[in-house]
């Protein structure tokens, strides 16, 4: 199933929750939707899945507008944030819900429904607890109840909506894991909302990084943590350290900083840099070293410049020692936008 | 926007297939039913409540100015609303006081019979109003079990102005308890322990920090109390004496108006008190609005 | 050393005086009046009071009161369904003010609840003429008491199952209809289940003030004995004849309905505390 979203429009009161956004999704792809809170991305989620409707601009699945098709009518599963298991119910009634709901010859027989929901709780690894009601399940189980409930309706294409906020971290790590098996498994065109940008860049084949009701970029993960296109792709995916500085002549200088920005155009600029993107350079800007903190086979440097301002390096734990009183820095690599 | 929607519904009829022929209309919401359970809503709301208030209004305007004034502010009933008023003011003072005392006893304190004590405060919701009111006029009577005790002392319980706020303060109690008690129930307990942790003493932990958190609650529940009181009927009448100028409520008042088929008259009086439920109406929404800007 | 009181505890003294002070309060205010009722009701014994209650005109009171709350209590809990799905369940501008719209009865006088509809129904009304014609009686009638008797009981199951599936969000709701589930299909298996406590909590505060609205009924009614007198009516017909042995008698078993009420409402509240009162 590929999807089309062409300038989307939507919004809430006075506030565009989401401005002209157009948007490509290929068959069979994972893609992650990242952006801060009130950037638009569980809105475009919930346009794609219609349980929301645009005011503007189109909604295509395989060429066919379903801009104001119903959610049911356009086969999407849909996880949601908190889950929305039905409290009442068992798992296993939870995950038949979608089937036991079809009329007339689309409903499948009891025990079709009965086989479907054992092969989707094997699926999610939960065989064995369909007896069980929600309220007795922990938070990650829940959410693998949700997802083989909306995997129940052989959905043509699976959203999910921050589907690993509400757990903690080691369950996170697994789930992720997980989620990419059973994409990879089922083959489902599968889109996923999040604000964590390693959770994005881990998981998805590709990232559309959204800002204010806007989509700032589309990309692989390393198209867009190396090759930003813009400042706040810049400052969202990955850390970076922001200067404020001026371009002249294929140069930025930022006080003591100064870095290549080869086809830059002239005039007030801003520069990021990533922390591991800093080397020891006898020809770079002095640094003073004020503290390493060594992390797994990495070591956090924090340094001071000349003018007082205040860096963030990563460097091989090996290379450590060697970053200690005065050193010389420069970056092997910058991004440089227009101010 | 025409243009887009023009487009959208080519291209709806040109594709064969039913699922987006079913979708031809704009959808405001995902979930169905909005269009009938709106139109239900606002259909009965206006069949049972919004269409019949406004006879009061058009009512009373067959009245002129002058003979509205006459009706609505005679002598008679300026002294029946200052009664129903007083009376609804200082009972629902006196409810704030025992009310806040008795949602604080619910909600901090610990004693056998708590769970009695807690559906008991509920008794003026469940109790008819006219069963309260022949309960109250026999009790305060100066032969009943508590009027009996007061007479000897010079006090007048029923058919007085008193008796009408003995009634209004059984009728107001649960307004103020059940508005403070979930109010009270989640003051997070780690404000009482930072105060104390600052070296508040109790008392000056339950006057500057718990009492002014509670205080569009109190407000709240007060105006509740006292807007429920200055119309309350059943459970005062028997124990007012209904005097005229001394001891007769508003409400009252319009029942006699009607007997006498005085029907503009008795909608003049009406109308005041319909005025007063909108302005306390907008001053509980004023307080609830101010309260939630502390969450 | 005396272990410290934790913070938010008030010394002993304080507590016992609190207790006293409410204890002594709630049974001057609400204790003694529901024990004079009893009191009053079998002060010329058991067998007085069951005659009280059983002749015609009681009895034909019980029946007017159980009618009108039959019709009464399902009418505002399907329109407090549909209003809590409208408001609850979906946007829309001017939500606030239909709050305010539904709780309005609330704040009017039973009185005047009453007079509106002889404004509108009476002889001298709207309708009056028209209904007169028609040989169709509303005021002074059972349909008259009736419409007193919803409109002041309007807000009750409404204003309980609105916060109630606003909490619950859309969605559950949403998720079901993803998956294909119809309108009606969704609020039956999905939504009812979540709410069907709210709705009884607000069935039985309905029932119990329709079954005891004595104000809004008594404008309407007209007072014919045996025809459109309700119990709370045929009290005080009892009362004003001076027969106190039969009003206090069929008063306790208005007493004994609020205390069945009360005592369903704290096995609620404690079965299901998800569903408590939200202030009346």
């Amino acid at each position: 199933m590929t999807i089309s979203i062409r300038s989307v429009e939507k919004q809430y009161g006075r506030y565009p929750a989401l401005n002209k956004v157009g948007l490509e999704i290929a068959d069979g792809e994972l893609l992650a939707l990242l952006g801060p809170s009130g950037s638009g991305k569980t809105t475009l989620l919930r346009v794609i899945a219609g349980l929301e409707f645009p005011e503007g601009g189109q909604v295509l699945f395989n060429d066919q507008d379903v801009t104001f098709a119903s959610a049911a009518a356009r086969r999407v599963g849909f996880v949601f944030q908190q889950y929305a298991l039905f409290k009442h119910m068992t798992v296993a009634r939870n995950v038949a819900f979608g089937l036991d709901v079809r009329k007339g010859k689309d409903k499948p027989s009891k025990a079709e429904i009965t086989a479907r929901v054992d092969e989707l709780l094997k699926l999610v690894e939960l065989d064995g607890l369909g007896g069980r009601y929600p309220s007795q399940l922990s938070g990650g189980q829940r959410q693998r109840v949700a997802l083989s409930r909306a995997l129940a309706v052989s959905p043509s294409v699976l959203l999910l909506d921050e589907p690993f906020g509400a757990l903690d971290a080691t369950v996170r790590k697994s789930l992720r894991r997980e989620l990419r098996r059973i994409h990879d498994a089922t083959g489902v065109t599968t889109i996923f909302v999040t604000h964590d940008q390693e959770e994005a860049l881990e998981l998805a084949d590709r990232v559309a990084v959204l800002n204010a009701g806007q989509i700032e970029q589309v990309g692989t993960p390393d198209e867009v943590h190396d090759n930003p296109a813009s400042p706040f792709v810049c400052g969202f995916v990955g850390e970076a350290n922001r200067f404020d500085g001026v371009v002249s002549g294929g140069q930025f200088t930022a006080g003591p900083v100064v870095l290549a920005a080869p086809g830059a155009r002239d005039g007030p600029s801003i520069a990021y840099v990533r922390p591991h993107d800093f080397l020891l350079d006898e020809s770079g800007f002095e640094a003073r070293i004020e503290r390493v903190a060594p992390q797994g086979p990495l070591a956090h440097v924090e340094a001071v410049l000349a003018d007082g301002r205040r860096i963030e390096v990563t460097v091989a734990r090996d290379d450590a020692p060697r970053f200690a009183g005065l050193v010389k820095l420069s970056s092997r690599r910058s991004h440089v936008f227009a101010a | 926007m025409d243009d887009a929607h023009a487009m959208t519904a080519e291209t709806y009829a040109a594709s064969p297939t039913p699922v987006v022929r079913r979708a031809l209309f704009r959808r405001r919401s995902a979930i169905p039913g909005f269009g009938v359970t709106l139109g239900v809503t606002l259909t009965i709301l206006s069949l049972i409540v919004l269409i019949p208030l406004s006879a009061v209004a058009i009512k009373a305007a067959e009245l002129s100015p002058q003979q509205f004034l006459a009706a609505a502010f005679s002598e008679r009933a300026l002294a029946a609303y200052r009664l129903s008023f007083g009376a609804a003011f200082v009972a629902a003072v006196i409810n704030g006081v025992f009310g806040l005392l008795t949602a604080w006893t619910l909600v901090r304190y610990e004693f056998p019979g708590k769970a009695v004590i807690n559906a008991l405060v509920d008794l003026p919701f469940a109790l008819p109003t006219a069963v309260a009111g022949i309960a109250l006029a026999t009790l305060y009577a100066p032969n009943g079990w508590i009027g009996a005790h007061l007479t000897p002392l010079g006090i007048k319980a029923a058919y007085n102005p008193i008796g009408v706020t003995i009634a209004l303060i059984f009728i107001g109690l649960p307004f103020v308890v059940r508005t403070l008690e979930p109010v009270l129930r989640d003051l997070a307990a780690d404000v009482e322990e930072a105060a104390a942790s600052l070296g508040a003493s109790r008392l000056a932990t339950i006057l500057r920090v718990v009492l002014p958190a509670l205080a569009p609650a109190w407000l709240t529940g007060f105006a509740l109390a006292f807007a429920r009181g200055i119309g309350e009927y059943g459970s005062v009448i028997f124990i007012a004496g209904n005097m005229p100028y001394k001891s007769e409520i508003a409400p009252l008042l319009i029942i006699i108006q009607l007997e006498q088929y005085e029907y503009a008259a008795a909608a003049s009086i009406a109308l005041v008190m319909l005025g007063f439920s909108f302005l306390m109406l907008l001053v509980i929404n004023a307080v609830q609005a101010w309260a939630r800007r502390f969450h | 050393m005396a272990r410290a009181r934790h913070p938010t505890q008030d010394p002993l003294w304080a507590k016992l005086i609190v207790i006293t002070l409410v204890m002594v309060f709630l049974g001057l205010v609400l204790v003694l009046p529901l024990a004079a009722v009893f009191a009053e009701a079998l002060r010329k014994g058991v067998d007085v009071a069951l005659a009280a209650i059983s002749t015609p005109d009681a009895l034909a009171s019980v029946q007017l009161t159980l009618i009108t709350a039959a019709i009464t209590v399902p009418f505002n809990a399907v329109f407090g369904l549909c209003a809590a799905w409208a408001i609850a369940k979906h946007e829309f501008p001017g939500k606030a003010l239909l709050i305010t719209l539904i709780d309005l009865p609330f704040s009017v006088s039973p009185v005047v609840a009453g007079l509106i509809y002889v404004l509108v129904f009476g002889m001298q009304g709207w309708f009056g003429e028209r209904l007169v014609d028609h040989d169709i009686k509303i005021i002074f009638a059972v349909p008259g008491i009736v419409l007193a008797t919803i409109f002041v009981t309007f807000p009750f199951i409404a204003r309980e199952l609105i916060p109630l599936m606003q909490e619950q969000g859309t969605s559950e709701e949403e998720a079901a209809v993803s998956m294909g589930a119809s309108g009606l299909y969704t609020f039956w298996r999905v939504t009812a289940p979540n709410v069907r406590w709210g709705l009884l909590y607000g069935v039985l505060l309905c029932n119990a003030r329709a079954m005891g609205e004595f104000g809004a009924v008594s404008v309407v009614s007209g007072h014919i004995r045996g025809l459109t007198n309700t119990m709370p009516l045929h009290v005080e017909i009892l009362y004003n004849e001076y027969d106190f042995v039969a009003a206090f008698a069929v008063a306790a078993l208005l007493c004994l309905l609020a205390v069945v009420t009360l005592v369903l409402k704290a096995a609620l509240e404690i079965a299901q505390p998800a569903v408590r009162g939200r202030g009346h």
